[in-house]
């Protein structure tokens, strides 16, 4: 079994090389249900980052206790706890979030992301790499959302940030970009083109 | 991890075996109160703030589910539902200070976590203008279209509020109310929700509404004043 990553490692990892939106294909629920806007996608960033970030740090702190029989459990629990708190905030501070993004807060905790982050390191590693783990994960994450909402807004409303980038008299909003088949359209072509940059980088290495 | 921490873990395996449920369980349990109480803090601390977005989502829905009403007239009325318990509901008036209909919140379970909803009645009760839905957590694609104007909150629009709603799964005739396909569940709850905060309220308001007028017949002077 090689050395598990150094923190240096981790937080970079999880920005590209291992990114959960381009490279693993995880959390796929918000990647595809709320990227039609750049607001929504960042405060699904932001919350899942923030809930991401805590439970590794509690997890890392309690790994020693764990027992693998109820590990999963603990992960759950310690998930949820910080998922409800998340969303008892946007629904005090940012209530117009809270109610585009409803019910899909409260299903950050089903979210493969954060518990395979628990699973892979943060139940193993100590509380800093456990931290920029969930740093580098959650800045992947933020820009795998932000990327594809970025698409869709601007080629489905003409916006960015609710700010008019195109406007409607050069424009005619490609409606379909911010319905669940933009989603996919988008999530498409954006990993091939990612697929398409790696491979290419990758030969170039080799060839160079 | 190296090997040997792989090794010594598979040994404490083999001793948790044999240790009791509580012994591999206990860390669940603590963690289990830790949690609860902290949610407790989060939400006494947040509640008031979140009550107070609520009641300011609610009055800028009040122009559209009494037309011609002003935001600025609302009346929030204080009344007790059938167990008791005060509730507020809103008296919707004119820039002239007319009574013109009344919102009633209604809360109640749905498919997935409660749903609360706004409905919007003519003044002597008796007719629906509309609802809207204030909170909800139905399954996303199905459930949740029942925030949908279009496909769903249309439907409620000239309703009769004297009889209760029926949710159909054909085409609507009379009070009935088209279910959405693959939610009849929480289509269904949205009719029950509805039915039974006009039928627990209707009397009150009634009531309430019957007060008002007395009053401005006996003092009309201070009520124009005002």
């Amino acid at each position: 079994m090689s050395e598990l990553p150094r923190a240096s490692q981790r937080f970079f990892n999880g920005i590209f090389p291992e990114n959960p939106t381009y490279r693993l294909l995880l959390g796929m629920c918000p990647t595809l249900a709320v990227t039609n806007g750049v607001q929504a996608a960042l405060t699904m960033a932001a919350a899942t980052t923030f809930v991401l970030f805590c439970s590794n740090i509690m997890i890392s702190l309690m790994r020693h206790l764990l027992r693998p029989h109820v590990r999963i459990l603990v992960f759950t629990l310690t998930i949820a706890t910080f998922v409800t708190i998340a969303d008892r905030f946007l629904a005090a501070f940012l209530p117009e979030m809270s109610r585009e993004l409803g019910p899909y807060i409260p299903l950050i905790i089903v979210n493969c992301i954060i518990i395979s982050r628990c699973e892979a390191c943060s139940s193993l590693q100590n509380c800093f790499i456990s931290a920029m783990d969930a740093l580098g994960v959650g800045i992947g994450f933020t820009l795998g959302l932000v990327s594809i909402a970025t698409v869709r807004e601007i080629l489905g409303a003409g916006t960015w940030f609710g700010m008019v980038v195109l406007p409607p008299t050069a424009w005619e909003p490609w409606a379909i970009m911010l319905l669940p088949p933009g989603a996919f359209l988008t999530l498409g072509v954006l990993l091939a083109i990612v697929n398409h940059l790696t491979t290419r980088n990758k030969q170039e290495t080799k060839e160079g | 991890m190296t090997k040997n921490e792989d090794n010594s873990n598979t040994q404490t395996d083999e001793i948790s075996t044999k240790e009791s449920y509580l012994g591999q369980a206990w860390l669940v349990i603590v963690l289990s109160v830790v949690s609860a109480a902290l949610l407790i803090w989060v939400d006494f601390s947040l509640r008031d703030k979140i009550a107070e977005n609520r009641k300011r989502e609610t009055y800028r829905q009040i122009p559209d589910l009494v037309p011609g009403s002003s935001e600025a007239q609302t009346q929030e009325i204080s009344i007790s539902d059938s167990k008791g318990r005060p509730v507020k509901i809103y008296l919707a008036r004119g820039p002239q200070n007319e009574n013109l209909g009344w919102v009633f919140p209604a809360s109640g379970s749905g498919f997935g976590d409660n749903i609360a909803l706004l409905v919007g009645l003519d003044i002597n009760v008796e007719k629906i203008n509309g609802i809207y839905v204030l909170d909800q957590k139905e399954t996303p694609g199905l459930g949740n279209f029942i925030t949908d104007y279009d496909r769903f909150r249309r439907h409620f629009e000239n309703k009769s509020a004297s009889e209760p709603l029926l949710v159909t799964k054909g085409k609507p005739i009379g009070n009935e109310v088209p279910a959405l396909t693959g939610a009849t569940i929480s289509s269904q709850a949205v009719c029950d929700i509805v039915n039974s905060a006009v039928g627990e309220y209707r009397d009150s308001a009634l009531r309430e509404l019957q007060k008002l007028s007395t009053e401005e017949k006996n003092n009309p002077e201070t009520n124009e004043n005002f």
